[in-house]
This record gives C-alpha cells, sequence and structure tokens, in this order.
C-alpha cells in the first residue's frame, strides 16, 4: 500500500509517494535524493542515519515515511550554508574527527542536537546536578554522543570536536 | 636505496581533502551512486550449518506484483570459474556453512524485494555440522603456508633444552574470540550491464582486485569490468577481497536486461558473508633467566577455517621477530569447519597474535621480578632472530622509554591490586606492537602537466578513511616538487591505472613508491619544466632493500584500568601508544589512523566476540545491538604519539604504514592492566566483568 507525504528536507519543500513500510531514511535517501543520512544498520542501533527531525536530532531508520506527513528534516548536508560549512562541521575537519566518514552525517547532526540540548539544560545520565545549568563536559558530550557509533574510532577527535562547536 | 624524498608537503598536516564531501554528507558512497530507476536485490540465507538444497519454492515470491527475478540454484546461470568456493553464488546445492547465499530475489523496491525474500520456501537436508574450534581436536591440519605467504612452521634451536635450563618458566594458553569486521558501511554493490560491459558501483578496498576477482568469476575480459569507489566506509579487511554478494549483483543486474540493480547488505547478513577474524587458541612456552632474559620462546597456534576455502591466519608471525632467544619455535593448525569463510580483519595474524605472547611476557617479567619494560628492552634482538636479516630500522626500545616516561611509569608500584579509588581498583599495563612494512606490487601511476606548475595523478588506490586522497596528494607534491593545491589526484576507478589492494598497510608504501617514480620518469622525459599534456606512465619499482633487511613498525601501548570492586565492571581510564612508524605522511591523519586503531584494539578487548550457538553454527548477536564495539562512552583519554624514525630502506617516502599498528598490542595492555588492578589474570578474551567476580 501507498501513501502520499510532504516532507521538507534542507528546506526545499517535496511531495513523495512512499510504500507504507518505507522508513523515513529510505524516504529521504531513495525518495527525495537526500544521501547525507547513511544506512549502517537499519535497527536503531548506530546513529548513521541521524537527521534533525522537527529540530530535534532522530534516527530515521526506525521512522516510518507516512507517520511523518509535514514533518521538516534537516540532514548533514542542510546544515551547511553552501559551500560555508556549520560550525560543528568546521570543528569535525579541524580535529579530524572523521576517517571513512560513513557515520559523519549522523554524527554531525547529533552534535548538532546536543548542543541545542545542553543549551536548553536538558540532562544526561551523567548530569550531577539537576537543577543548574549543563555544562559541555567531556563525559556529558561523551554520554551524549554514545547513539552514534564509530568504527573508524573517532571518538576522540569528535569529543573535541563537538566542545569547540559548543564555544 | 636512494635519498628519501626531501619533506616539503610530507610531514605537514593539511585537512582531509574529502573532508568537506564527508562532513555533509555529499561525498557519494556504493549507495549513494546515481542510477537511472534502479532494481533492488534481497538476498536468501541458508538457516543450516550443512547440507543439501533439495527445494527452493519461489512461487509465492515470483507471485508478488514488483518482483523482477528470483534466483536460485536451479535456475541461477552458471559461472566461468567456480574455483573460489566463497565466489561460487549459487553454483551448488551444498550448503556448507550458515548464512550461504541460497536465493536472490530482484523487485522494483527494498520493501518488495524483502518482503518476497522471505516468502521464498528453502528446503534443506540437513546434515551433522561441526563448528567447534578447539586445540584438542585429532584432526588439526597445517597449512602448506598461512596469509601473507609465510611458513607454517618455524625452529632455530632447541626448545626443549632452552626451556629445560630456564630457572623461569611459561606455559600458558590464551585465546581470543571471533570477531567482525564491522566497517560502518554496509558492503554495497551497485551492477548495471551496459553493452556486454560490466559496470560496479562497490564498496571496496581495491578496485582492480574486485575487477580481477569478479572477472574470473563471470568469464569476461577484465577491462570490460569498470568498477568505481571514490570513497569507502570502512573495511578493515572486510572489502579487502571480493564476495559473494557482488558476484550474486552482477548476476542479479543480467536477469533484469537494462536495470541497474542495488545491494546493500544488512548488518545482520555481513556476520555470515564478507569474512572476518578468527578465534585464536594460542599456547605459549617461554623461558628466561633470573635477569628476565630469555633461552626460549614458542607459540603454537590454532584457528578455524571454513571446510569450503581455506584461511590461515598468520597469529604466530610477529613471536618469530619480537624478541631475542637462541631457542624459538611456532606452528600454525587450523580445524576446517563448517563455518564462513574466514579473513583479513585489520592486522590478521599480528593483532591476536600479540596478545597471547604479550600477555605472557608480563607474566613471566612478573615471575622473575623485572619490570615490564624493562624486561622487554633486555630481549631486544640486534638482528631478526629467525632469518638473521638485519632490521631496516627498529625502535621498540626507544617507544617503550618514551611511552614510559609519558605516562608516568616509572612510579609505579608493581603490586596487583595494591590501589583502590572510591570502589575501583586501578592498575597499569604495557604491551608492544608491531606490524611488517609491507608492499604489494602490480600498482601503475599516471602523471599528466596539466598547466605550468601543475599535475593530475592518477592511479585506482583506494581510500576507505585511511586518508589516502589527502597523503598520497602530499607524496605526489613533494614528487614533484610542487605545492600541495597544484596536486589532483584521481583515485577509485578502474578507469585509472591499476593499484594495489588497501591491505597490509601497503597503501603509501606501494602507490607512493609509484608515484614517486613516475614523478621522476616526467622528469627524466620531459625535464624540470613540461609543457601542459606532457605525460607518463610508470610501475611500482622494485625495492632493491627489500630482500636484504627486516623491515617493521613498532610501537608500545600504555593502559590505565579500572576494574569495580563490587560489581567487576571492567573500565579502561587511559590509553597511550608511542610508535615508530617511518616519517610520519601527515600528523592529523596518522594521529587519526593509530587513535583509530587503539579504540578497536579496546573494543576487542573489552567489549567483541561473536558468540556462535554450536547448535546451529551461526553468530546469534549478529547486530551492533549484541555485537558489542566501543561507542564514545568507553573511549576515554586516548593518545597516540610516534619518535622521531629515518628508514631509508622502506620506500622513497621512509613511511611504514599506519593503518593497522595501532591495534596491536592494545588488548594486551590492558589484560595486563587488569591483571594489575585485581590479581587476576585474564587470558581469555573480551575481559569482561565475570572474570573478576
Ligand atoms: S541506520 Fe539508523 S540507527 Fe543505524
Ligand atoms: S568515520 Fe568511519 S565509522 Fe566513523
Amino acid at each position: 500500500m501507498d501513501g502520499e507525504i510532504e516532507l521538507r528536507v534542507d528546506g526545499r519543500r517535496r511531495r513523495l509517494r512512499v510504500d507504507t513500510r518505507t522508513t523515513l531514511l529510505d524516504a529521504l535517501r531513495d525518495g527525495v535524493g537526500a544521501l547525507a543520512p547513511k544506512k549502517g544498520c537499519d535497527h536503531g542501533q548506530c546513529g548513521a542515519c541521524t537527521v534533525l527531525l522537527d529540530g530535534r536530532r532522530a534516527i530515521t531508520c526506525l521512522a516510518l515515511a507516512v507517520a511523518h506527513d509535514g514533518a521538516e528534516v534537516t540532514t548533514a548536508e542542510g546544515l551547511a550554508d553552501g559551500e560555508r560549512l556549520h560550525p560543528v562541521q568546521e570543528a569535525f575537519l579541524e580535529r579530524d574527527a572523521l576517517q571513512c566518514g560513513f557515520c559523519t552525517p549522523g554524527q554531525v547532526c547529533s552534535a548538532v542536537g546536543v548542543l541545542d540540548e545542553l543549551a536548553a539544560g536538558h540532562p544526561s545520565a551523567v548530569t550531577a546536578d539537576l537543577t543548574g545549568p549543563v555544562e559541555a563536559t567531556d563525559d556529558e558530550v561523551r554520554e551524549r554522543m554514545s547513539g552514534n557509533l564509530c568504527r573508524c574510532g573517532a571518538y576522540v577527535g569528535i569529543v573535541a570536536a563537538v566542545r569547540d562547536g559548543a564555544r | 636505496m636512494t635519498d628519501l624524498l626531501r619533506p616539503r608537503v610530507l610531514g605537514r598536516s593539511p585537512r582531509r581533502v574529502d573532508g568537506p564531501a564527508k562532513v555533509t554528507g555529499t561525498a557519494r558512497y556504493a549507495g549513494d551512486q546515481h542510477v537511472v530507476d534502479p532494481a533492488h536485490l534481497h538476498l536468501v540465507q541458508a538457516e543450516v550449518a550443512r547440507g543439501v538444497l533439495t527445494e527452493v519454492e519461489v512461487g509465492a515470491a515470483r507471485a508478488l506484483d514488483g518482483v523482477l527475478a528470483v534466483l536460485t540454484p536451479d535456475n541461477a546461470p552458471r559461472l566461468a570459474s567456480a574455483r573460489d568456493a566463497e565466489l561460487a553464488a549459487l553454483q551448488s546445492h551444498d550448503v556448507a556453512f550458515r548464512g550461504q547465499v541460497v536465493a536472490a530475489v530482484v523487485a522494483r523496491t527494498r520493501e518488495i524485494a524483502r518482503e518476497a525474500a522471505a516468502l521464498v520456501r528453502v528446503r534443506i537436508d540437513p546434515r551433522p555440522h561441526d563448528v567447534h574450534l578447539s586445540a584438542d581436536r585429532d584432526d588439526l591440519y597445517a597449512p602448506e603456508k598461512v596469509n601473507g605467504g609465510a611458513d607454517t612452521d618455524t625452529s632455530r634451536g632447541d626448545l626443549g633444552t632452552g626451556l629445560a635450563h630456564s630457572p623461569f618458566t611459561l606455559d600458558q594458553t590464551y585465546t581470543t574470540a571471533w570477531y567482525n569486521n564491522n566497517p560502518m558501511e554496509p558492503h554495497t554493490t551497485t551492477a548495471l550491464w551496459l553493452d556486454g560491459d560490466l559496470v560496479l558501483y562497490d564498496s571496496t578496498q581495491g578496485v582492480h582486485t574486485t575487477r580481477q576477482a569478479t572477472a574470473k568469476v563471470l568469464g569476461l575480459d577484465p577491462r570490460r569490468v569498470h568498477v568505481i569507489s571514490p570513497h569507502v566506509g570502512g573495511g578493515f579487511g572486510a572489502k579487502g577481497t571480493a564476495h559473494v554478494h557482488a558476484i550474486v549483483a552482477a548476476m542479479a543486474a543480467r536477469a533484469v536486461p537494462g536495470t541497474p540493480v542495488k545491494l546493500a547488505l544488512t548488518r545482520q547478513q555481513m556476520f555470515s558473508l564478507v569474512g572476518y577474524r578468527t578465534p585464536t587458541v594460542q599456547r605459549v612456552r617461554m623461558g628466561c633467566d633470573a635477569d628476565g632474559r630469555l633461552a626460549a620462546v614458542a607459540l603454537d597456534a590454532v584457528s578455524q577455517t571454513s571446510r569450503v576455502k581455506e584461511f590461515a591466519e598468520q597469529t604466530a608471525r610477529p613471536t618469530r621477530m619480537m624478541y631475542a632467544a637462541p631457542n624459538r619455535r611456532t606452528t600454525h593448525r587450523l580445524a576446517a569447519l563448517d563455518v564462513p569463510v574466514p579473513s583479513w580483519m585489520r592486522a590478521p595474524g599480528e593483532c591476536p597474535g600479540m596478545f597471547g605472547p604479550e600477555v605472557a611476557v608480563d607474566e613471566l617479567a612478573a615471575a622473575c621480578g623485572v619490570d615490564p619494560v624493562e624486561f622487554r628492552v633486555r630481549n631486544e634482538p640486534d638482528v631478526d632472530p629467525e632469518t638473521g636479516k638485519p632490521f631496516s630500522s627498529r625502535n621498540l626500545v626507544a617507544c617503550l622509554r618514551e611511552g614510559a616516561r609519558r605516562f608516568g611509569w616509572e612510579h609505579r608500584d608493581p603490586t596487583p591490586r595494591a590501589r583502590e579509588e572510591a570502589g575501583w581498583l586501578v592498575g597499569t599495563g604495557v604491551a608492544a606492537s608491531t606490524y611488517p612494512v609491507s608492499r604489494t606490487p602490480g600498482s601503475v601511476a599516471a602523471i599528466r602537466c596539466t598547466g605550468p606548475g601543475r599535475y593530475l595523478v592518477r592511479i585506482g588506490a583506494a581510500d576507505l578513511g585511511t586518508g589516502t586522497w589527502t597523503s598520497l596528494a602530499q607524496v605526489a607534491a613533494d614528487a614533484l616538487g610542487v605545492d600541495f593545491g597544484d596536486v589532483e589526484l584521481r583515485i577509485g576507478d578502474t578507469a585509472l591505472p591499476e593499484a594495489s589492494v588497501a591491505g597490509g598497510s601497503s597503501g603509501i608504501t606501494s602507490w607512493g613508491s609509484t608515484v614517486v617514480a613516475a614523478a621522476e620518469a616526467l622528469r627524466e622525459r620531459f625535464g624540470d619544466d613540461p609543457a601542459a599534456g606532457d605525460e607518463v606512465r610508470a610501475g611500482m619499482p622494485d625495492n632493491p632493500a627489500a630482500g636484504r633487511y627486516a623491515m617493521h613498525a613498532f610501537g608500545a601501548q600504555f593502559a590505565e584500568v579500572r576494574v569495580h570492586v563490587d560489581t567487576g565492571e571492567v573500565r579502561v581510564a587511559r590509553l597511550l601508544g608511542v610508535f615508530a612508524v617511518g616519517r610520519v605522511v601527515n600528523p592529523r591523519l596518522a594521529r587519526s589512523q593509530l587513535v583509530g586503531g587503539m579504540t578497536m584494539g579496546l573494543s576487542m578487548a573489552l567489549h567483541e566476540h561473536s558468540v556462535v550457538d554450536e547448535r546451529f553454527g551461526h553468530v546469534v548477536n549478529h547486530d551492533f545491538a549484541e555485537y558489542h564495539i566501543a561507542t564514545n562512552a568507553d573511549v576515554p583519554r586516548v593518545e597516540a604519539h610516534w619518535v622521531e624514525e629515518h628508514d631509508p630502506h622502506t620506500n622513497p617516502m621512509g613511511t611504514k604504514g599506519v593503518g593497522e599498528i595501532g591495534i596491536v598490542g592494545t588488548a594486551a595492555a590492558i589484560a595486563n592492566a587488569a591483571h594489575h588492578a585485581t590479581g587476576v589474570r585474564v587470558r581469555d578474551l573480551p575481559i569482561t566483568l565475570d572474570h573478576f567476580l
């Protein structure tokens, strides 16, 4: 069975027909041609498919496209303004927080989401003080970025890049 | 050896050339390449470990709207060569391991392909299977050679006498687990036939090696196979040799003429179809005197291979050259089992093979009361102990000393279980690393002058995150005597001159030597100031020093480990590695490689373990929820440093390769630190909390 949905992806409005079984990830990649989100597991276990969905980070392989009619999606590609990179992307480059790059679009979207969550004062499992503002310490960043696996082992650089992005 | 290339761009740290495309997600991996109206392929796998296919019932699958073709052993075209059993897709009704491809469905959409694959009914007459690896099996056999072409067994002096005369001896068995490479990008192939030519957008560590393998199996002239792979989402060896999915994709595309076919393996399928690191059993024997000087060293290694295709992990290779000892012996034995075909995984041989011996050294050093750093220094050989060849350079001692200094080793109290902090037992440990310098023949590079002082360099090399796009351009810049920005590099396509596979940390040695030779040829032919359009090609020259020297990189890794007093939870608090890897082409990128290797070593030490259910012959934890790789929160301070090393013999750049050495020795350093923390000696990986309770 098919359904028709409308998505706003990286600022562009798109109407598309999708199988009701189609994940948001496959709809983005196959339907919209938004190829920045990657499929590392298709099971919500790796974070490679992370985008900002209505402003918050979300893994798109566990979302059904038909359930997100009207959604606003920002991928890693949409974070950059043409040639001008988002500060987090710039920090990833400077810190060499990537190798193969396959997890990277997801890491970058997740990082932007994390910085928003920190700024909004959302606590995590490692936040000691649940009442005050939250600081972007190494431990906070590591904890919050742990839904994004990196098989190349770029974590040390990723933590540094996210902290740079917080400045 | 000629003089080393004068470093101008070498040694600098330009950012990754492909970085902007990767951080924005615009780099095109195999699954991102644009093809018009592709069909989708889904594989059906055997669910028994051994047996004979009696029926593959495809009626229901075929009847589904949108299904374009279903391939089975009954209707699949015959392949030109079925000699490589791993690649002989759908050629036989025999099932040799659980997970073997038994059918393939092509459909208009992913969803339909997957649904139809689930409708294919496979009947297999099961036969008794055996997937049990043990050093006590009576059917272990000696392979002719081990991976990389090394001898199966070696022996010098007399091991028995050496042990008998040693006041301190050790005889212990260590095991490493079954590991799956799990690059983040699942193996992906898009196949397309164009007038009898086959185009493959493939995730591969070598476009030309994939071309050769597929052409042979499919019976094609290699020039009619085009493999395109500009970016690869990690490989770690799993994309170093062709695997069956690429063949099935090509067959499926032939079944639907004019339609490109896309296949991306699922994460689960990767546990049986793309190789993995065999588990190993390592019996280590060592004997030394009261000063810790080794008189005897032996490693007898047992690993598994599949019954249909042999892969012999060279586990004992590093034992042959690490430490001096007059009496020594190494052996490799294999158990041929009904298991998927094992293959390369980051530092095959060295990675598992430096676990047992490096823990053993720690045990023996403790037994004779010598500091483990000092113990290793005392057993430093003057020449390669087995071949008698001089080392082209060997700076293990410098790594150990520099690492000890940076880590703060000198204040260490060697007593185990002596330090407790807030409910955590704290310990530190050390282990050595090594990896050979290898060079793979077969590369050709073309250089064309495109304008005053500007060059186009073409070679079918690969970048799987290793940094080739950047580092090989740096080599080219210095070889041509121009700025980094004046070189345009093209890699990752069989339309470019032939290149060897990215494996064995041989990339820069092989491709770099080739590019340097091409630059020299250009100068010879056209002088210092070539005109636009001037072009040469050159192959990789021989290295006359290759046979004369033993060439290896070395390193020393230090770990701080915390084990919780009550729960046994194990955490690595700090890792520090110092390496001697020749000249470093790009410090920014090299550090990532080394730290990445160490991180994977940490993952191997504490988390990774493909658990086999022997009743059914498969890896039960076949996804990221249960096959744990280190996450960000598992990885604390990891530092990689290097010592200055000038090696005029390895290649014109003076490099040794940095892709693999980082994972070698990490697990042993962590195990040794865990012992120091707790007094418990863990000889079986992974180091899980139950060992400490
Ligand atoms: S692909 Fe979505 S979490 Fe892995
Ligand atoms: S950069 Fe390769 S998986 Fe993260």
